[in-house]
């Protein structure tokens, strides 16, 4: 049991932004209203991905050095977790989108560098499905996905910030400053973030298992 | 029957029409207070605590099952 303790707090942690993301205060603003809330569910999603991508980059570099399978695993599984976090942040956004600027798709920076980096990060998923040998496989995953990670950075962290967006913190609107988020706001969302965070790396641990348990599954009967 | 559920629609859809013009025309920023004064917006956080208390109870039975292949697999 005390091995578990961190899905516990993650479901604790979601189930605390649940609460207090619709019960607690929040600033009022207008066009927004009450779908500032979104941050809670909407943002967290990104914050979760960013976190998988660099957990995901440290196994890949781990198993440039090393050569393990296991990292190489690892890396694939945690990239397919924010990935799969990215899909949701970007309909999710998609729809906040819809109601608050006018429209499903607005021609945005950092839209557009997340459109970008999803299908970099397809790319990676498709080239692990094109080579053969495992070890081949795993060598080149793992350069692709340092340079990957390198694209989504440049282009969900540094391009929107050069340029004018209607995101926060982009273009010289304060990220998260005083008209964003309160403190009030804040003690919901960072915790929403370690949640919803915690849930998804559990869900890669069990597909990680799956996959070992697979692995030596095959090993045994064939 | 049909044309009763018809009925109930358009003025439900009416009813809201009428509530949110009516809404709109205070000078504050509209917020959901109502919903909460009146307490139906707990209501929804229940239902999703009750949804994602699911979600996370399936996730434990599909981690317990994993931990039992795991063992057998040790032995």
């Amino acid at each position: 049991m005390i091995k578990h303790w961190w899905k516990a707090l993650g479901v604790v942690l979601v189930l605390y932004t649940i609460i207090f993301g619709f019960l607690g205060e929040v600033p009022r603003q207008p066009i927004l209203n009450e779908t500032i809330r979104n941050t809670y569910f909407h943002v967290t999603m990104w914050f979760g991905m960013i976190i998988l991508m660099v957990a995901s980059l440290v196994y890949s570099i781990k198993y440039l050095r090393t050569e393990e399978s296991r990292s190489d695993l690892k890396a694939k599984e945690l990239a397919i977790s924010g990935f799969f976090l990215a899909s949701l942040g970007l309909v999710t956004g998609s729809i906040w989108a819809r109601f608050t600027w006018g429209a499903f798709w607005v021609n945005d920076a950092k839209l557009n560098g997340t459109a970008v980096t999803i299908l970099i990060y397809l790319a990676y998923f498709v080239l692990r499905g094109s080579v053969d040998d495992p070890q081949k496989k795993a060598r080149i995953a793992a350069v692709y996905n340092i340079f990957a990670f390198v694209m989504m950075f440049v282009f969900i962290g540094i391009l929107p910030r050069m340029t004018d967006s209607l995101h926060p913190g982009n273009g010289g609107n304060p990220a998260f400053g005083a008209y964003d988020m309160d403190n009030k706001m804040r003690m919901v969302f960072y915790p929403a973030v370690v949640g919803w965070t915690l849930i998804a790396v559990w869900i890669t641990d069990i597909k990680i298992r799956f996959h070992r348990l697979q692995k030596n599954n095959n090993e045994k009967y064939s | 029957m049909k044309n009763t559920v018809k009925l109930f629609t358009t003025l439900s859809l009416l009813l809201m029409a009428i509530w949110s013009s009516a809404q709109s025309r205070m000078p504050e920023v509209e917020m959901a207070d109502a919903l909460r004064e009146n307490g139906k917006i707990y209501v929804v956080v229940i239902v999703l605590c009750i949804v994602f208390a699911g979600i996370i109870g399936y996730l434990v039975i599909i981690d317990r099952k994993l931990s039992k292949l795991e063992k057998q697999r040790k032995k």
